[in-house]
């Protein structure tokens, strides 16, 4: 009862003071900055050359890397999750490893690999191939960092499924397509899913990664992450905060679909 | 149905071991050259040109004084940020699970911010709160405590993107452990600390370490949102991810390979340490 007591009155609030000073007011600050001077400025801040290349740069690595992580993390996860193996354990540490390497430090192996003094700099550059400050390398590297959240959230569901059902249905005669795409496919649904979105957010908001292998150079090689700091150190608070409200609210929306799927996982 | 299916599975299941067993089917080509291209490769670059350093010239690059700074204000800073959030990341995961309050919905949904925020976004607006005439900022201001850039700006991104490592790993937890422990121990006339500290605290020390460790892992590597919230200054509030973006653009490949490669090593080193710290959770909880 004391206990009780105590927490409700002096944990409480300092928890929530804690939250508001670290996580909402931050928050709120991104929109308020964006839209206090009308929605007119924020649409005429953003309006720019730049912006609209970012944004369309952004939909592009997203729309490549968001779909082959998709299919390799589904790979992955029936290698995992279906077979018994020597090195399991191990190979699930290291598709795990993009969590625990900087982002920074993901981008930099991208470029000692595909850079002019790289591995592969002289074979690219014979072949006139433009990896780094371009397209191809912004998607390695956001691949780099996005490559475990499907595989992750798709592991635990297959093992918790087990294989009875997709068994029956071989046994019935069904092809290994058939068993996946009948089978497989509907138990996984909301977990991969889950996945998705998770990799789609990452995909969206990479910086780290990015800024290295990019060269952040506006209105060519600038994602709407890099966009944000670019502004920023352009002294064009405006424009950053409205791209900053943009990729937030997409957050917004990431954290209310994350929500519902998390309620559609609990169910199954 | 049922019966007559499970007979069919048990009956043809030597064929589908078999089958199983065939390591090179579809999946695991994918899954393996997929891995080697995007991570196993870029890794094996890193690692090689590190080798190709030597010994002597690696040891001096890694121990040159702004590294060290660095490693000092990106270790330490992580730490501190990391202890504290071990701390509040608790108490807000206790009362998330315990409690019930207005906009409790919305609180456990803001946990994941920090996830849900472009790294750039979250270093905009805390230089921009945390600045002297930011609205938090504002506040610390008259007391002389500057934050946006400054070693204390570090920190407070650090804490701002470590945060939900410990909430999320404690919750799972704390919905398991049962209250009538609790009301067990008073009703045999523990004194509340006495049930805090012997009855609560114990199961969820591994869990605790775990999310701490967690965070500090994210802390250590985070770069976005500390290049906006600091000024890069050396032996100020330069840390050694930005170091290594600093000489980067400087071209000096060796030097951000040599504190590139510290950096990997340190991460490796703390994800053995959290599987480690895992496998005890996993003990504890059995």
């Amino acid at each position: 009862m004391l206990a009780k007591l105590k927490i409700s009155s002096i944990l409480l609030p300092i928890a929530l003071l804690y939250l508001a000073l670290l996580l909402l007011i931050p928050a709120i600050a991104i929109f308020y900055e964006a839209f206090h001077q009308g929605f007119n400025v924020f649409l005429t801040s953003i309006n720019q050359r730049d912006f609209w290349q970012a944004t369309i740069l952004t939909l592009i690595v997203t729309a490549i890397t968001v779909p082959v992580n998709t299919v390799f993390g589904l790979c992955a996860a029936w290698v995992i999750g279906r077979n018994q193996f020597r090195g399991r354990t191990l190979l699930l540490s290291i598709i795990d490893l993009p969590f625990s390497i900087s982002p920074v430090v993901a981008g930099l192996t991208i470029v000692l690999l595909y850079g002019k003094n790289g591995w592969l700099g002289d074979l690219l550059a014979s072949l006139n191939l433009k990896i780094l400050f371009a397209i191809p390398g912004i998607v390695l590297a956001t691949a780099f960092v996005t490559l475990p959240f499907v595989a992750r959230e798709v592991i635990p569901i297959l093992e918790e499924i087990g294989e009875d059902q997709e068994t029956a249905a071989r046994t019935l005669g069904a092809s290994d397509w058939q068993v996946f795409s009948r089978v497989t496919l509907p138990n996984i649904r909301w977990g991969l899913l889950y996945g998705v979105l998770l990799t789609n957010a990452r995909a969206m908001g990479e910086f780290g990664a990015v800024s290295v292998v990019s060269g952040s150079i506006l209105g060519k090689t600038a994602t709407l992450p890099i966009f944000v700091e670019q502004a920023y150190k352009n002294y064009q608070a405006e424009a950053a905060f409205g791209a900053a409200a943009i990729l937030a609210s997409l957050g917004v929306l990431t954290l209310i679909l994350k929500e519902i799927l998390e309620s559609k996982t609990k169910h199954t | 149905m049922t019966s007559s299916l499970s007979n069919l599975k048990v009956s043809l299941s030597p064929h589908q071991k078999q089958a199983k067993s065939s390591r090179f089917s579809l999946p695991w080509v994918v899954t393996i050259s997929y891995l080697s291209f995007i991570l196993l490769l870029p890794l094996a670059a890193l690692i090689t040109k590190s080798l190709t350093i030597g010994t002597g010239e690696f040891w001096r690059i890694a121990t040159d004084p702004v590294a060290l700074s660095a490693y000092e204000v990106t270790f330490v800073t992580a730490l501190v940020a990391g202890l504290i959030n071990g701390i509040m990341g608790t108490l807000i995961a206790w009362i998330l699970v315990r409690y019930q309050f207005p906009g409790k919905k919305i609180i456990d949904a803001a946990i994941d911010i920090p996830f849900a925020l472009p790294t750039s976004v979250a270093g905009l607006v805390l230089a921009t709160v945390y600045s002297n005439n930011g609205w938090i900022g504002q506040l610390f201001a008259p007391m002389g405590i500057k934050i946006a850039f400054t070693r204390l700006g570090v920190f407070v991104a650090m804490l701002f993107i470590s945060l939900p490592f410990i909430v999320r790993t404690l919750q799972p937890v704390l919905l398991e452990l049962e209250p009538e422990i609790e009301q067990a121990a008073w009703s045999l006339g523990a004194s509340d600390t006495q049930t805090f500290w012997k009855v609560i605290l114990p199961p969820l020390i591994p869990p605790i370490l775990t999310g701490t460790a967690l965070g500090f892992s994210r802390a250590v590597g985070e770069y976005g949102s500390v290049v906006l919230v600091s000024s890069g200054i050396p032996f100020k509030d330069l840390i050694a991810p930005v170091l290594v973006f600093q000489k980067l653009e400087q071209y000096d490949y060796a030097g951000a390979t040599v504190i590139g490669t510290v950096l990997l090593l340190v991460s490796l080193l703390l994800l053995l340490l959290i599987n480690l710290l895992q496998q005890w959770s996993r003990r504890y909880a059995r």
